[in-house]
């Protein structure tokens, strides 16, 4: 899958799990850049990704990613192999 | 991973010449070929051969305590014992109420005979099934089928404990694991305290809110049935009695028959059965009447309606019947246009959307939990048949011009009690279900009424009325709080819509103001707290001559005892 690809699906996962219509990713995004996004949310993300791509994150991807940049790297690593 | 039941199919016919051999036999009461493949593929997985014997279908006890079986002669290094939930839930469903509490006993009583004449024997415990006929207050009853199956599972631990050549095999923790794979997401637990996954969370909080909703009053009480392709296959009409599917010979007629069982449950449990079908009267009858198959009979449904109108009325007419809401009633149907039009023109009602395949419905409907309740008591099996007597005194009723005489002719008698062990968890029961004729709509459950029974600010009285027609059981209760040296409170004052009209509510104050003025009391005072069932008692003290009280935002009435009179009712009290 193209990394554009998961940008567009991510943004969308975003865009409704913060409820905001408008809302844009960029590699650089972080949790600071977006209100409400909180560790709750963050759950909420991961699950909704999980199964969107179906896949799975260990313990440790879920907790290391510092941007969307680093989300989206790990998408595409599991989802191509 | 484990291997699929393929590749374990494929190992048989692996070379397996030089492995040591070991003698199992494997005896259920479901059909174990499959698993007898998968066993024996598992073997040369493990490095040896399996030397089955598979017993006959369901031959668990004549192959186990005969010792001249075939199983005996085989003389097996293990004998591996699958007795499936199904069967365990069907042998309780077919078991009189008062044996149904006694299950476990009665099962872990024929693993000990087994396990005295045999050597090493590997026994599956049972995976649960709930039935939710209870709801998650099945915890709270002994008769209940998960009740009895969760206490199989410890006892076979138990026993297993004491005989050292019993080993369980865990079927039941293999359950578990495979919803714990739904229910819990370990990547998230670790990194958060949260055990349950997002997707088991909605029905956690709905399983809280069924028990909340349960003890606020909104529980289901009465369960509609369609008849063709709900109660049994095909047609009634065009297939006649002896050819609909029922029963465990004809196509899949089984599904049929667990399904009834199924209602048969819960009608023993106090649900309501009401059948609302398409048919001529007679045809829809006849196979309640002449079927041997057929679960439920005439006696166990309380309004049969059977005709050619639209069933939004039909079940209008069943409402009008029983006295009860429509937010109470769950309505079974396998025609989604008939779903529909119930739906659109009775919006309260609960229609399930079921499923397409008739082997499909019980499993949806444990999973929406309908009926769960907050109480249970003894009489609760005999609510349809008390609803039948009372549709035999409305016939009686239409032969009286004076409604007078018609409560003459009753000869109604009442017996007042204070509360007592014996009669509480029915005085809770009722306080957790009359939404009409309820004052003040506080819900007591059994420990709060058995707190307020001994509180000596509190005078309590239960009520109960026959007639030559039957016995109601207990139908009313009142709970008085002695405000001070002048004045008692009506705390609590519900009745069942039963005995609605028959005069018992001036019965009742008969029995208030004899108390009342027996213990120097000159003041009686009621209040009535709407909600958006009880408009039926809104004028009940003025009706009975309270005057209200002015100066207050509450709707309070008072009644002077100096000059009181005696209603007049037609009630004897013994």
């Amino acid at each position: 899958m193209e990394t554009y690809e998961i940008f567009n699906q991510l943004n969308e996962i975003f865009r409704d799990i913060f409820d905001k219509e408008y809302l844009l990713l960029t590699p650089h995004t972080t949790a600071i850049d977006i209100e409400g996004w909180d560790s709750l949310n963050h759950i909420q993300l991961i699950v909704e990704i999980e199964k969107k791509f179906k896949i799975k994150f260990s313990s440790k991807e879920i907790f290391s990613w510092k941007n969307v940049g680093d989300m989206v790297q790990s998408i595409q690593t599991k989802v191509s192999s | 991973m484990i291997s699929s039941f393929k590749t374990l199919q494929k190992n048989l016919k692996k070379d397996t010449g030089s492995l040591p051999r070991i003698k199992v036999a494997l005896v259920g009461d479901t059909a174990t070929q499959f698993l007898a493949i998968a066993l024996k593929g598992m073997g040369v997985e493990k490095g040896c051969i399996i030397d089955l014997f598979e017993a006959e279908y369901n031959q668990v006890e004549s192959q186990l305590l005969n010792n001249t079986s075939e199983l005996y002669a085989f003389a097996a290094d293990y004998i591996v014992v699958l007795q499936s939930s199904h069967k365990l839930m069907s042998l309780f469903n077919n078991m009189p109420a008062e044996q149904q509490r006694r299950l476990a006993d009665e099962r872990i009583e024929l693993i000990k005979n087994i396990c005295a004449t045999h050597t090493r024997l590997i026994c599956c415990n049972y995976p649960e099934i709930d039935d939710t006929v209870f709801g998650s207050y099945s915890n709270k009853v002994k008769s209940s089928f998960t009740y009895q199956i969760r206490k199989l599972n410890l006892s076979l631990m138990e026993l297993s404990m004491k005989i050292p050549n019993l080993f369980i095999c865990d079927i039941a923790a293999l359950q578990n694991k495979l919803g714990r794979d739904l229910m819990f997401h370990p990547a998230v637990y670790i990194g958060t305290e949260m055990v349950l996954s997002l997707d088991a969370v909605p029905y956690v909080a709905s399983r809280i809110m069924d028990i909340i909703c349960a003890l606020q009053g909104k529980f289901k009480k009465c369960l509609i049935l369609d008849l063709d392709n709900t109660l049994w296959g095909g047609v009634i009409g065009d297939d006649g009695y002896e050819k609909i599917e029922l029963g465990h010979e004809l196509g899949i007629g089984k599904a049929f028959t667990e399904f009834q069982q199924w209602a048969l449950k819960l009608k023993n449990r106090g649900i309501i059965l009401a059948v609302c079908s398409k048919n001529d009267q007679d045809a829809a009858k006849e196979p309640f009447e002449k079927h041997p198959e057929m679960v439920l009979r005439l006696n166990d449904i309380a309004v049969f309606i059977a005709n050619w109108d639209n069933k939004a009325d039909n079940i209008r007419r069943i409402q009008s019947i029983l006295n009860i809401g429509f937010d109470s009633m769950v309505f079974l149907d396998d025609n989604p246009f008939e779903r529909n039009l119930v739906r659109e023109n009775i919006p309260e009602i609960t229609v399930p959307e079921l499923p397409e395949d008739p082997a499909c419905y019980l499993e949806y409907l444990y999973g929406l939990n309908l009926f769960e309740t907050a109480s249970f008591s003894s009489t609760d099996a005999d609510r349809t048949k008390q609803y039948q007597i009372e549709s035999l005194r409305v016939t009686t009723k239409m032969t009286f011009t004076n409604e007078d005489d018609f409560l003459k002719s009753l000869q109604m008698k009442s017996e007042v009690k204070p509360f007592n062990s014996f009669n509480i968890p029915r005085v809770s029961q009722l306080s957790q279900r009359s939404n009409q004729f309820n004052l003040r709509t506080v819900r007591y459950t059994e420990a709060e009424i058995g707190r307020l029974a001994k509180d000596h600010h509190f005078q309590c009285f239960s009520f109960t009325l026959s007639d030559k027609f039957g016995d109601n059981g207990l139908i009313c209760a009142i709970i008085l709080e002695k405000k001070d040296t002048e004045s008692v409170f009506i705390d609590t004052w519900f009745m069942s819509c039963r005995v609605l009209k028959r005069g018992m509510e001036h019965f009742t104050l008969n029995t208030i103001a004899d108390y009342a003025i027996q213990n120097k009391f000159r003041y009686i005072i009621g209040e009535y707290i709407p909600t958006t069932k009880n408009s039926l008692v809104e004028d009940h003290y003025l009706k009975l001559g309270f005057t209200p009280v002015d100066n207050t935002s509450r709707h309070l009435f008072r009644l002077e005892l100096e000059h009181y009179e005696k209603k007049i009712c037609h009630i004897m009290a013994v």
